[in-house]
């Protein structure tokens, strides 16, 4: 461990042979490549109070967050993995192995100026400052465990909004994230959230008063670039009454020889009649565990549409949740995973209703491909005492060639007479004859599978803003053309 | 000016030998149809020649302009030249007929070249015309739900569209009422011409009073049988295909 310091200074340029065709976009390929970084803040290998203790005061946070991480982690180490349940590829984890903090200790920087020149680097190859140039009203970019980047535009500062990373919204804010933080998901809901909570670092934290419309999505970026490293960001979204946010994000990591691991919190509230759109595009290379919590309250009249694209990673886990709490609060879940060979995406959605009239959706459609494994798991709650409440729930699954498996695990509980839900399941193959008629029309065999694969999910894409169904085109664009042998 | 060769033809599909030794010379401007009974290694001959993975040739050539295409895939027999419309079209959910053409042409283009959108439109659309093709067609996913008709119509659309050397078409007319065969040999006569070559595969001499070609071959148990004009077709509707099997036995006998 590096003793804590004030330092604010960057040592080590980037390897600069690292850096060759300095491609724009976010694609595998510009995905696939690391900065030689001299961290200023590092805390070790291993998971111990020492390792959060060191986080905390390297974030000089107050008493009451040092005893919720210590907590945290007591809850962390008594909890066994999900296996009775879950892939046993979850013992592969080795948790004294991963680096749980490393930051070059640089502040969040407000212009994209500041931004040092290697990680600068790394956002451009990405694509993230011309996208911000564009048309975002907000980017904060999280390179390993802290912001590197982050922007507000006036217009949305103006209104009010709070747009900052974790470390600041606690410190600057706590009026206002205390009474939220660790309440959408408790510590202890899962190992990994009470993991997450022990060791958390970076992500958004944003705020929307009342009748504020976020015109424009705000965005995050997050990327890891240090092998063995655990990746905890710590995201909370607070929409207050009638207020409308859309929150973006992108993940991707290169690939290392040994296993990362990505393992987040997403809390949502969503106040009476406020909006808030959720989307997230993820592209980890196959050797990182993406084990992530996300979960919203919608409170009455409220809407929380989550909007998932996992790609990559070598196992996902993921339900993005609504609770329904208040009357005639709408959930959604529109989630698509994309398993290649050796990868398993266990992906889904939970919809607890806990008030009368709420409704709920949920479309989720998943690519098997080769080895690929994709899981779809559900949860839908509705007890007998509500009445008015609807589910509908989709899933869809493709398989591409005769070795790819799938399953479904829908668990909907719908009890009493004055409530509704309709579940619908396919699977569906890309046949080989259909190959052959897309490339007697000229299309190669990797063109023709990616063109089946956005068929398939075009009705879901074509809800995501322009550039991320263009960008997630492009993701599946390339997973199947390294996918034809 | 083109010329497709098929030497000598052997195709299999497993080990069964289906095509067996079938030699054809098509130029274009030329319309050929081979005609025979079921089982006979029709529909084999052209997805073989269009490079389908279960049909393999196991000896003899196929050449355009001279040069063979057995070692290249399907897609670059098809960039070549060589456009199959399919008996049995696949389905391709989710993806519109424009933007299946649009990736179709973009295929077509050098690396890095994008499509030109508007002119591929007004391409598509004045193709569209002269088919008699409603535009609300396009938008349609790929053959999926579609009526036997209709996806025959879809396959005119693509082959007008990609306009290919040669197109093999492969019992184009079956199931199809009389109001779709005439769309379908519409669509065929008016793209008729000296740049095109079509080799039309048919079961029943009824498509050819539609599309009337330069020259009949008869096709039974792999091979061609016997060769002529337009007549031989009405001689085989009159007599039935039991003629040439007698007319075969009595010359191997």
């Amino acid at each position: 461990m590096k003793p804590p310091t004030d330092t604010d200074t960057l040592t080590a340029p980037a390897d600069a042979t690292t850096v060759e065709n300095p491609a724009v976009g976010i694609d595998q390929t510009a995905g696939n490549f690391s900065y030689k970084v001299d961290y200023a803040f590092d805390a070790g290998t291993g998971l111990s109070e020492d390792t959060v203790r060191y986080i905390s005061s390297v974030k000089k946070e107050a008493p009451w967050i040092l005893e919720f991480r210590l907590a945290a982690l007591k809850k962390f180490f008594s909890m066994p993995l999900p296996t009775h349940w879950a892939t046993k590829d979850l013992e592969a984890i080795d948790f004294q192995k991963i680096r749980y903090y490393l930051s070059q200790g640089q502040k969040p920087k407000r212009t994209w100026d500041e931004v040092p020149d290697d990680i600068k680097k790394t956002f451009e190859r990405l694509g993230i400052p011309e996208q911000e140039r564009k048309f975002l009203a907000g980017v904060e970019a999280q390179f390993d465990s802290e912001a590197a980047y982050s922007n507000i535009k006036d217009i949305v500062a103006k209104q009010g909004v709070i747009f900052v990373n974790s470390t600041e919204g606690l410190r600057e804010h706590p009026e206002i994230f205390k009474k939220f933080f660790g309440k959408v998901i408790p510590t202890g809901d899962n190992k990994f959230s009470a993991l997450n909570s022990a060791v958390f670092s970076g992500g958004s934290f944003i705020y929307v008063p009342k009748g504020v419309k976020v015109a424009q999505p705000l965005q995050a970026y997050f990327r890891i670039n240090a092998e063995n490293f655990g990746q905890f960001e710590r995201t909370l979204i607070i929409c207050d009454e009638g207020a409308e946010v859309t929150y973006m994000e992108g993940c991707t990591a290169p690939k290392f020889s040994t296993s990362t691991l990505h393992s987040a919190v997403v809390e949502l509230v969503a106040l009476k009649g406020a909006k808030i759109q959720y989307i997230t595009v993820q592209n980890w290379a196959n050797n990182v565990f993406n084990l992530v919590t996300k979960r919203g309250i919608a409170h009455e009249d409220a809407e929380i549409k989550w909007i998932d694209c996992n790609i990559g990673s070598r196992l996902t886990m993921k339900y993005p949740g609504v609770v329904l709490k208040g009357e005639r609060a709408r959930g959604e879940v529109i989630s698509i995973a994309l398993a290649n060979d050796g990868q398993h995406q266990d992906t889904g959605a939970k919809m607890i209703h806990a008030a009368n009239h709420t409704t709920s959706n949920i479309v989720a459609k998943s690519i098997s491909v080769g080895q690929g494994r994709s899981t779809y798991r559900g949860v839908v709650h509705i007890p007998k005492h509500l009445k008015g409440c609807k589910n509908n729930t989709e899933c869809d699954a493709l398989l591409i060639n005769t070795n790819s498996r799938t399953d479904t695990y829908p668990a909907i509980t719908v009890r009493g007479d004055k409530n509704s839900t309709q579940h619908e399941a396919s699977v569906s193959k890309v046949s080989e004859d259909m190959i052959f008629y897309m490339q007697q029309r000229g299309l190669t065999e990797g063109q023709a599978m990616s063109l089946a694969v956005n068929g398939f999910i075009n009705d879901l894409a074509r809800q995501f803003p322009m550039e991320y169904s263009v960008e997630l085109k492009r993701l599946i664009d390339l997973e199947m053309e390294g996918s034809v042998g | 000016m083109s010329q497709l060769v098929i030497q000598n033809l052997h195709v299999s599909i497993g080990e069964k030998p289906i095509v067996k030794g079938l030699t054809l010379t098509i130029n274009s401007g030329e319309v050929h149809a081979i005609m025979g009974p079921n089982g006979t290694g029709k529909s084999t001959l052209s997805k073989a020649i269009a490079g389908h993975p279960d049909y393999t040739i196991t000896s003899g050539d196929v050449l355009i302009d001279g040069v063979s295409i057995l070692a290249q895939e399907a897609d670059e027999r098809a960039r070549a030249g060589i456009f199959l419309a399919f008996q049995y079209p696949s389905e391709i959910p989710g993806v519109s007929i424009a933007n299946f053409l649009r990736a179709a042409q973009q295929a077509r283009l050098a690396e890095g070249e994008e499509i030109d959108a508007s002119a591929y439109y007004k391409r598509l659309y004045s193709k569209m015309d002269l088919l008699k093709i409603d535009r609300k067609f396009t938008s349609r996913a790929v053959n999926d739900g579609f009526s036997g008709g209709e996806k025959k119509r879809c396959e005119i659309l693509q082959m007008a569209m990609l306009e290919p050397k040669f197109a093999l078409m492969d019992e184009t007319d079956s199931g199809l009422d009389i109001d779709a065969l005439r769309i379908v040999a519409d669509g065929v006569n008016t793209m008729r011409g000296p740049n095109l070559g079509v080799l039309l595969i048919t079961h029943y001499q009824r498509l050819l009073d539609y599309i009337v070609p330069d020259h009949v071959h008869v096709m039974y148990d792999g091979r061609l049988v016997k060769s002529g004009d337009k007549s031989l077709a009405l001689e085989l509707e009159a007599k039935g295909y039991d003629w040439i099997k007698k007319e075969l036995q009595a010359a191997t006998a």
